[in-house]
């Protein structure tokens, strides 16, 4: 009889919940703010990737004021719960969901699939569908910008570089980087350093001090910590930041300059466009141009007529007269990859596998 | 050359650090029976409290008073459950990791100051454990490398002797190890076993705390969510490594380290690497395999004198028959 009983509250329990719930979604108020899901790899916390695009939302946020509401879901791992969180957010009536790593991708195409209705949103990878874009920056731009402040502040024109894993993004990266640097010291050198991982306080600052230890005086980095910097920073050698501006983290004018995301500035037009039904899928690389990426403030320890150089290639590249990987182009083992007079096509950056002339280093 | 070991060493001193005290906490631990596989979580616990003490009081010392309490505190909740509670050591290990890593990226993000919106990433401290150069000493070749390191290291060169003699060469040692490798017979002794376990459980996590501590305030002074990396893992082999001695310790801690600092410094140096560097960041856990093998065999010869203690990983109750 007890048992029976308890067994009945039970039932009646469930069923008021599930009751209250469909009355809930039963009666939308007439003003309600559009739905917009964003599903990041870490915590904006951070400081690093996800605080970035956390930026770009909350840029999103103060566009469209109480137009909008964002469900935000941090430390998403990349594996079916990612599915499972997506699948969340259709459910809590969210009409357009971003997604910001990688190994996202493939759970995103196949619930995109199963919500024809909602908009998708991928950024670094290149899976699409007609309800779903992938998005990415021309970071290597910055670093071309950064690797010529790099050279011309260091002494010895050794520059090193902490590399995470040797993917296209970051071998791009790296060649911009060097570029740069060799465009205002034809001698620089950019020694590299894997650590394969994105994120490891400690092995990235064990690579920096490596490279250190070596006599190199610039540290540059594409890791999603601060440490590599700082270790640079601590002996009085310079660094360059990316992602957040390190300069504003470390406060020290050692920290060059930083190469930072603007993601808010393809969030915003993607869900305007979303809200009045123009959106339209397609693979996104925005650079320059379009003010995806910029550079922090520049330290004060670079030259003024130096940073009005660099300003001066950033309005270059910007306005579509030239860009980094324009012209002829050695591989470091000295064999001839592009003609003078090409321009490279996305197609080779997105695949891009060996480092240009003045890189030591392997990429596998 | 000599330089480039010198320099070699100290990284790998300055990073073994963290890992050597985490190694001989875990060995008090595991010489009583007790397997703390919360290791990982206890050190991120303890770096992200020291941190976050040593911000608000500006006392690095409280930091690391503060981490090893909090290290106790996680590790007395898996006394708790392996010697009260009698579970699973594995399971309760475990759990202790995924609650402390867990809870530390939560309070990573509470426990900063406001004008950081209450975050901790991000945030630097005035100071650090810094390195002390010991004159005349420091400038041996290779061996200078022991004597430019921080105060948390120094510690560890009275640590380390003291630990040893203290395992074997006292009474107290002397219960600890009876209690790891027979429990009953430890008992009928008249040493309480489930005390002995408590007590050194608890010391083991105020150690992991401390090894934490040293990554946050002296090594790489900042917080991170997960700044520790896998190192919790890595002590639970190098225990192995250091075939239960604390006097030995040290050695898989330098050789650890040193195989990860050496293939850094080789890629710095511009030296083509022929073995792929994947290859290498994974080598450390290879030569766990190896030592375990090593090991079995050595113990064949000579009677188990690098075995693990005996009662390892069991509970044990006075009434047990």
């Amino acid at each position: 009889m007890k048992k029976l009983l308890v067994l009945l509250v039970l039932l009646l329990a469930i069923t008021s919940l599930v009751f209250a719930q469909g009355v809930k979604e039963a009666a939308p108020k007439a003003d309600e703010p559009f739905k917009v899901g964003i599903i990041y790899i870490s915590s904006p916390g951070d400081m690093g990737y996800s605080y970035m695009h956390d930026q770009g939302t909350k840029a999103a946020e103060a566009y469209f004021g109480n137009k909008i509401e964002v469900i935000r879901m941090e430390n998403v791992p990349e594996n079916d719960s990612a599915a499972r969180a997506m699948e969340q957010m259709v459910d809590a009536g969210c009409k357009i969901i971003f997604a910001n790593s990688y190994n996202y991708q493939d759970y995103m195409l196949q619930v995109a699939k199963e919500n024809p209705e909602v908009y998708f949103e991928h950024c670094s990878g290149y899976l699409d569908n007609p309800n779903m874009s992938n998005y990415f920056g021309r970071m290597y731009q910055m670093r071309y910008l950064s690797g010529m402040i790099a050279a011309k502040m260091s002494p010895t024109g050794k520059l090193g570089y902490i590399g995470a894993f040797n993917t296209p993004e970051v071998v791009r990266g790296l060649n911009g980087f060097a570029l740069g640097a060799r465009a205002v010291n034809p001698k620089a050198t950019i020694t590299v350093v894997w650590t394969n991982t994105w994120y490891d306080p400690s092995l990235e600052r064990q690579g920096a001090v490596a490279l250190l230890n070596q006599g190199i005086d610039v540290i540059a980095q594409h890791q999603d910590t601060t440490e590599p910097a700082k270790a640079a920073v601590e002996r009085g050698k310079y660094a360059i930041g990316y992602n957040a501006d390190f300069r504003d983290i470390i406060k020290d004018d050692h920290v060059l300059v930083s190469t930072m995301w603007n993601w808010g500035n393809y969030m915003i037009p993607s869900i305007e466009s979303a809200m009045n039904g123009t959106w339209k899928s397609q693979s996104y690389w925005g650079g320059l141009e379009d003010d995806m990426i910029h550079l922090s403030p520049i330290s004060p320890l670079v030259p003024k007529d130096f940073q009005a150089k660099v300003m001066a290639k950033q309005d270059e590249i910007a306005q579509g007269k030239w860009d980094v990987f324009w012209g002829e182009l050695k591989d470091n083992t000295g064999v001839i990859r592009q003609k003078a007079g090409e321009k490279m096509a996305d197609a080779k950056m997105l695949t891009m596998d060996w480092f240009v002339e003045g890189v030591i280093g392997t990429v596998k | 050359m000599m330089d480039f070991i010198t320099k070699l060493l100290a990284v790998t001193i300055a990073m073994g650090t963290s890992l050597t005290y985490a190694t001989l906490g875990e060995i008090y631990t595991e010489k009583t029976g007790v397997l703390n596989l919360g290791m990982e979580g206890t050190m991120l616990m303890g770096a992200l409290t020291a941190f976050a003490t040593a911000l608000a009081t500006g006392n690095l010392y409280v930091g690391l008073l503060v981490a090893m309490l909090t290290g106790g505190l996680l590790s007395l909740i898996h006394a708790f459950l392996c010697v009260t509670m009698r579970a699973n050591q594995v399971v309760s290990g475990l759990a202790i990791t995924m609650f402390g890593t867990g809870l530390a990226n939560f309070l990573g993000q509470r426990l900063g100051p406001a004008s950081n919106h209450y975050n901790l990433v991000g945030m630097n401290l005035s100071s650090r454990f810094e390195n002390i150069a010991i004159p005349v000493l420091k400038e041996i070749p290779i061996l200078g490398a022991f004597f430019d390191v921080s105060l948390l290291t120094y510690a560890l060169y009275l640590l380390i002797p003291f630990s040893w003699f203290f395992m074997y060469k006292t009474k107290f040692g002397l219960a600890i190890r009876a209690v790891g490798e027979s429990p009953r017979t430890a008992s009928a002794m008249g040493i309480s076993v489930p005390r002995l376990r408590y007590l050194y459980t608890t010391i083991g996590g105020m150690f992991a705390g401390l090894g934490g501590a040293c990554l946050s305030l002296s090594f790489t002074p900042s917080w991170n969510d997960g700044m520790t990396g896998g190192k919790g893992w890595i002590v639970i082999a190098l225990v192995i490594f250091a075939t239960w001695n604390p006097g030995k310790a040290v050695i898989g801690t330098l050789v650890f380290g040193g195989i990860t600092s050496l293939q850094f410094s080789l890629q710095a140096a511009g030296v083509k690497m022929v073995i792929p560097t994947q290859f290498l960041a994974f080598s450390p856990y290879l030569i766990t395999f190896l030592t375990l093998s090593i090991m079995t065999i050595l113990n064949q010869n000579r009677k188990g004198a690098y075995a693990a203690p005996a009662a390892l990983g069991t509970s044990f109750a006075i009434d047990d028959k």
